[in-house]
Formats: C-alpha cells, sequence, structure tokens
C-alpha cells in the first residue's frame, strides 16, 4: 500500500485531482458484479470497483416472528471487515467500522421497506421467513460502503427460496425453487466525502484517511432516500448536504445500471 | 467390497475438477483462490510482519499464524455463526503444522507470517483447499519455502480405497474413513495426518500410497497458477500515479 499523507491529499482535492488521476465524480474501474457464486448461500454475488472486492450472501431462515409484528419475517445484515483483505484489520469480534458498515446497509434496504415484510410470513404469529446477508470483505482499497450496497443488493436479487419439506416444515438447504425474495424496490446506497472544500466519490482507502466528512446516501430507483449516515468530524452545511444528495442519487442510478447490465 | 461405482462417477484415483490462481488479493503479500468441485478456499499471506501481542516474538526464529474461517454462508446447511468455533481453531492449528516444515522460520526472527483462508462455500475437503491454497499464497508471498504442500484427502468408502472423497461419499452408508493427507512434493512427507472413521492398517497404507498419486495432481496445478502468476507480472502495466 503506497503511503501518502493528508494533505497530499487535501491539496490534490482542492484543484479538484486525485492521487490516481480520476475526476473527483468518476468511479474507478473495473466495476464486475457476479452473482451466484456460492451454491451454499441462498443468494450470493461478488462485487469488485477498482481493487476493492466484497463478497455477500444471503442465507434464510424459519422462524418465531417478533411480537410486535406477528405477520412479518425480518432482514439482518452482518459485515466482517476480514484481516484477509487488509493490513489493517485484525481476527476476532466485529469493532466499530464493521458494525457502522453492516447497520448502514441494513437500514438502507429495510428502511426502503425494499423487502415486503409481509410476504415473507407463513403462519401468523408461528412462522416466517428471516434473511440474513452477510458482507464479507476480500480486499479493501476504498469505498467499502458502496461495494458492501451493491453487493448486497445483487446478493438478495439472485436469491431463491429453499424447498420446505411439507411434511415435516424442514429446509432442505440443498435445493433451491425458482422463487425470488419479495423485493420490491432498488435501494442503492453512496457515500460521498468532502475532502478541503471538494466533493467526491468512490475514495481509494488512501483518500478515506484524509476525509473531513462524508454522507451516505441510500436512495431508490425513484430518488427516495432511504437512509442517511453522516460521518466524520467536520460539519456541513445545508447546501453541501444538498449537493452531496444530488451526486448520490446520480451515481445510484449509475451503479444500478451497471447491476441491471450485470444480472440480464 | 461392494462401492465399486463412485457416486459421482469419477475413476477411483480422480479428484474432482480443480482450479487455481495465484495473486488474486491486492492487498496481501501473497494470495490464491483454490477450487475443488463445490468446495472453494481463498487464501491471503501477509508477512513477515510485527508480530502482535509482542510477547509471542522470539528473537531466533519467526512465527506462522493460520487462520481457517468458513464464511457464514459456505455451510450445505444453516447459517455458520461468525467467529472462531472449535472446529475452525482445531483446522488453524493442523494448517500450521501442515505448512511449518517447508518454511525456514530462521529467516524471519521476531516477525509473523500470517495466513488467512476464507471459504465462500463448501463442500468436503476444506482443510487440504485450504492447506493447498495456503501453500500457493506463502510461495505467491516471496516466503522462502524447501518443499510445496499439496493437500487432499483420502479414504475408504465401503472396502474401496478413493481420492477425493465427496460429501456423499463421507456420509456412505457403510464403513468410511475419510483420511485428509498434505504431502511435501520432494521428500514424499506427509505433514497433515488425520482419520475419521473405521480402517483396516492395510488399507490405510494403500491409502496414504494413493494420496502421493493424488496430491501429485494439486501440486501440478499449484506450480502452474504460480507459473501463470509470473507471466501476467511481467506484462503487468501499473496504474499507480507515482509510475507515471
Amino acid at each position: 500500500m503506497m503511503v501518502v499523507n493528508k494533505e497530499t491529499i487535501a491539496q490534490l482535492a482542492k484543484d479538484n485531482r486525485r492521487l490516481d488521476n480520476r475526476s473527483l465524480t468518476t468511479f474507478r474501474q473495473p466495476i464486475k458484479i457476479e452473482t451466484d457464486l456460492s451454491w451454499t448461500a441462498e443468494g450470493s454475488a461478488r462485487v469488485q470497483i477498482g481493487e476493492t472486492v466484497v463478497m455477500a450472501g444471503v442465507k434464510l431462515s424459519i422462524e418465531k416472528p417478533y411480537n410486535d409484528t406477528p405477520d412479518e419475517g425480518g432482514i439482518t445484515v452482518n459485515a466482517e471487515l476480514t484481516a484477509m483483505s487488509s493490513s489493517e484489520y485484525e481476527p476476532g469480534p466485529p469493532g466499530m467500522k464493521s458494525i457502522e458498515l453492516a447497520r448502514v446497509t441494513d437500514r438502507g434496504i429495510r428502511e426502503a421497506k425494499a423487502i415486503d415484510m409481509k410476504q415473507l410470513c407463513i403462519e401468523p404469529g408461528e412462522k416466517a421467513w428471516f434473511i440474513t446477508v452477510d458482507i464479507i470483505t476480500i480486499n479493501d482499497a476504498g469505498n467499502l460502503f458502496d461495494a458492501s450496497g451493491l453487493a448486497v443488493l445483487a446478493a438478495l436479487k439472485s436469491a431463491r427460496f429453499p424447498v420446505v419439506d411439507e411434511a415435516t416444515g424442514a429446509i432442505d438447504y440443498k435445493h433451491k425453487t425458482d422463487v425470488p425474495l419479495p423485493l420490491t424496490k432498488e435501494p442503492l446506497p453512496i457515500t460521498v466525502y468532502k475532502i478541503n472544500g471538494a466533493l467526491l466519490v468512490d475514495p481509494l482507502y488512501e483518500e478515506e484517511e484524509a476525509y473531513e466528512a462524508r454522507l451516505t446516501v441510500a436512495s431508490d430507483a425513484d430518488g427516495t432516500l432511504s437512509a442517511l449516515q453522516k460521518g466524520g468530524a467536520v460539519p456541513l452545511t445545508i447546501a453541501e448536504i444538498s449537493a452531496m444528495i444530488d451526486l448520490a442519487v446520480e451515481k445510484a442510478a449509475f451503479l444500478r445500471e451497471e447491476l441491471n447490465k450485470a444480472l440480464d | 467390497m461392494t462401492y465399486t461405482k463412485r457416486l459421482d462417477g469419477r475413476k477411483i484415483e480422480e479428484l474432482r475438477p480443480m482450479e487455481a490462481k495465484a495473486g488474486v488479493i491486492p492487498n496481501a503479500n501473497g494470495s490464491a483462490s483454490f477450487k475443488i468441485g463445490k468446495t472453494w478456499a481463498l487464501a491471503a499471506v501477509y508477512g513477515p510482519r510485527e508480530i502482535y501481542p509482542k510477547f509471542l516474538a522470539n528473537p531466533k526464529k519467526g512465527i506462522i499464524r493460520c487462520h481457517y474461517s468458513m464464511m457464514p454462508f459456505s455451510g450445505s446447511g444453516e447459517r455458520i455463526r461468525p467467529g472462531k468455533s472449535r472446529r475452525s481453531q482445531e483446522i488453524s492449528m493442523v494448517m500450521e503444522k501442515a505448512l511449518e516444515p517447508v518454511i525456514d522460520l530462521y529467516d524471519f526472527p521476531n516477525s509473523a507470517v500470517d495466513i488467512f483462508v476464507e471459504l465462500p462455500q463448501t463442500d468436503a475437503g476444506t482443510r487440504c483447499a485450504a492447506i493447498s491454497a495456503a501453500a500457493i499464497a506463502l510461495a505467491d508471498a516471496g516466503i522462502p519455502m524447501t518443499d510445496m504442500v499439496s493437500a487432499v484427502a483420502v479414504g475408504q468408502v465401503d472396502g474401496t480405497v478413493v481420492a477425493d472423497l465427496s460429501y456423499g461419499e463421507e456420509s456412505y452408508p457403510a464403513v468410511v474413513s475419510d483420511i485428509p493427507v498434505a504431502m511435501l512434493h520432494n521428500s514424499k512427507e506427509i505433514s497433515l495426518l488425520q482419520m475419521d472413521g473405521e480402517i483396516s492398517k492395510e488399507d490405510l497404507i494403500s491409502s496414504l500410497e494413493l494420496a502421493k498419486v493424488a496430491t501429485e495432481k494439486v501440486y501440478e496445478l499449484q506450480v502452474k497458477a504460480l507459473k501463470e502468476r509470473f507471466v501476467k507480472d511481467n506484462n503487468h502495466k501499473n496504474n499507480h500515479p507515482e509510475d507515471n
């Protein structure tokens, strides 16, 4: 990993320049999205943006619904920043960074009501499908937020329910039906970074070390926002937030198009 | 002897289809992807690097540490909880013992070489796939090695000695033994040996003889992956701005 000081990155950003000569609002290439990579998962995806690679896998289980939503299933997103993916990470329980990544990705899907939870119900108060999505980082070269959001959506789109034995009610994980998840929307998170007054997307790892503020914006195809998360120690003006949202919605549409191309 | 035809139609000594690639994780000093049948291991090597916690450092020789981990969605049943299990810790330990004999630890005193293995999907033979992937990654990282380590399971299914048992064979309703073996290529010494099931001594010895042939196939693929990596590196156009 190259060592670049924050001042260099800040100075470049001020001049609308970046370490790898991209414009501030251009994503790295290649952008690769592959699905159905893991036969043991009900849905899976691998996303590559530049040198950043993440995988996501969907597992389904049948559980008792929560008392306050007896006719709904549920979804949980977890993230593991593996020690395999960067010398910065160590094996062990999840740290703050992986918890934030998981929760922000989770909210983007959950709050958009992207999954019709009622359709996951099998028997009100007794049985419903619960979805667990695990994000596993393979190589962290920056922008895990966007790569993970894309991988989770791709994995959800590729997921198929497993066969359930009519007599026993047990899940036969070795056989899948052709029924997809009740996915009604396609929210994608984009994180916009503020470095020395400039707004940029798809940061390199080095740029992530140098940012002042960031805003993750999950938005649906029609531009509806479903989750926000501000990070960093520097505050933002309303005008900046407005510009960041516009940029995020535009880039989400770009990645959604990449996703639909890849899944065609 | 009733097991004459293998469940998936393979010959006695035939392995499942394999794929291997070196240099798949840019951040790591060395890395590899190794697939055998529906079992898939990714390995990354970091180091030699400083040891944390520091009290583990040895001024005479380095240490190698393996971390074996199944991704939560990689089991054929329910989701696996992330984090260490008794099984993953034991496999990590036997992996270290399988790889250590070919590494000269005196080459990197006070340092650690960390080997991380993650499995996106599994069927049978995960520890052998993990070791084979890790050995490619170690070579890719340029860690001095005196020999190559190649691993595959052998065993006996209802009286027939076979190579690379499938999940169906491991759970075949008869007397079965599953014997993961790691072999050093030049010396033909064995650095991983475990066994589950029942077997006669004669069948065990012929299984180990079969392991020589079977691990040779893995070895050929490991070398091929490393050669392909080397060719690719020569043509690699580096996009980092400091080179422009």
